[in-house]
């Protein structure tokens, strides 16, 4: 399915994470996400941003306009050159951090979307995509 | 550098050198007669060309870092600061020295006659000096916009983080904007700070000014909540509204334990029964 517009953002720094939100607030305003909407899309790409960011040391998010069927959509894609998850079932299980945040970043991100998918290769690095459907 | 005739070009030629470079510089389109009088750039103009002619004679090489061309640099740190200040963009300031390049060219040309590999080379020496020194210019305004960042950002970790005693015992933080790591940090701080000074037994959170609350918000306000209980203060979050509570619900931050209110007028009812005020009528809802 083609996307309406795109665009690609880096994440290199914790600045680039507050451009992450803002982009992802106006993107859902123009899909006419309703205000809880937005916030959830919005605190989803604050975690999977970070993720990528603190995990993946650093990387890219790609922010597309969907609509499908007179559906309007939003799906962001966060990839990294990280080190990877060596296990994915445990990474997305509420509570389980590597680091020392409160490990319901993964896990909270997929409840707070449509659709999420996650791949990732050991040494090669991680991608996260999630979607969110007015 | 041996072999170079460019000390000695500028040397003999340097007043009509400065009169080429003028109308050139006056000729340009970068030109900003409205931010510099020609009088003040001739004055920068001649002093570059009396400073280049000394650091050229006793430098050992093109590297304008070496310690000869230390007054040169100086010259220019002053002159780039000013026209940044003044509104000049970086290039227009560059242009200050790469404009130098034709007239030195053509008076050493004409020094070499035809001495087509003698002027190859000091072509090339001159280039590297007066790519380096443009170079130089924009850094400098660089960084001077770093600088002045780098001052806000701190300036505004100072402004953002207001703690305001409401009543006996009781104080309010309202936090405003994002909650990166390094802002929260001097959140955490100065309200822990102000609980010790005042000996306040309840402290309020406004989060009405904060747009996102992800995990790593919550786990900055748990910490914070956790070190005041420590210290005998119990928190009330207030401001948290209908997005962020069903954000928080479906992230699945466990906040059981943390007094909260929707508005800052409940938390405010609820601390000063805490503390012992009995309150006349309820407040009016927003």
């Amino acid at each position: 399915m083609p996307a309406l517009k795109d665009e690609m953002l880096p994440i290199r720094a914790d600045s680039d994470i507050v451009l992450v939100r803002q982009a992802a607030r106006s993107w859902s305003i123009d899909a006419g996400f309703s205000l809880v909407e937005q916030t959830k899309m919005v605190t989803a790409a604050s975690e999977l941003a970070r993720n990528t960011l603190v995990y993946g040391g650093g990387g890219t998010v790609r922010l597309e306009a969907l609509e499908e069927n007179g559906r309007r959509g939003l799906r962001l894609t966060f990839e990294d050159r990280g080190p990877g998850i060596p296990d994915l079932e445990l990474a997305l299980r509420d509570g389980f951090s590597t680091g020392t945040g409160l490990g319901l970043g993964l896990s909270g991100s997929r409840r707070l979307v449509n659709e999420f998918s996650i791949e990732s290769q050991r040494g090669e690095g991680t991608r996260v995509v999630i979607a969110r459907w007015r | 550098m041996e072999g170079t005739k460019i000390p000695e070009v500028i040397e003999r030629h340097q007043t009509a050198l400065l009169d080429d470079w003028m109308k050139q510089q006056l000729a340009a389109s970068t030109l900003r007669s409205d931010l510099l009088p020609s009088a003040e750039l001739r004055e920068q103009s001649r002093e570059f060309l009396e400073l280049l002619r000394q650091a050229s004679r006793q430098a050992g090489s093109t590297d304008v870092a070496a310690p000869a061309w230390q007054p040169l640099r100086d010259m220019l740190t002053r002159v780039s600061r000013s026209r940044g200040e003044q509104g000049f963009s970086p290039s227009e300031t560059a242009t200050f020295v790469f404009s130098f390049k034709q007239p030195l060219f053509s008076r050493l040309a004409e020094a070499y006659g035809g001495d087509a590999k003698g002027l190859a080379w000091d072509t090339w020496l001159a280039t590297a000096i007066l790519d380096q020194l443009g170079l130089f210019t924009t850094e400098v305004h660089q960084k001077a916009r770093e600088a002045v960042i780098m001052r806000q950002q701190q300036e505004m970790l100072e402004l953002s983080t207001p703690v305001v005693k409401v009543w006996d015992g009781v104080l309010a933080l309202p936090l405003i904007g994002t909650l990166d790591s390094a802002r929260t940090q001097v959140v955490m701080e100065s309200l822990l700070q102000r609980i010790v000074e005042t000996g306040a037994e309840v402290a309020i959170i406004d989060i009405t000014g904060v747009a996102t609350v992800d995990t790593l918000v919550a786990q900055h306000l748990i910490k914070t909540i956790t070190a005041a209980r420590l210290m005998g203060a119990d928190c009330i979050v207030s401001g948290i509204r209908p997005q962020i509570a069903a954000t928080i619900v479906h992230l699945g931050v466990d906040l059981t334990g943390v007094v909260t209110k929707a508005s800052l007028a409940d938390a405010l009812t609820h601390a000063l029964q805490r503390v012992g005020v009995s309150v006349n009528g309820r407040p009016a809802r927003a």
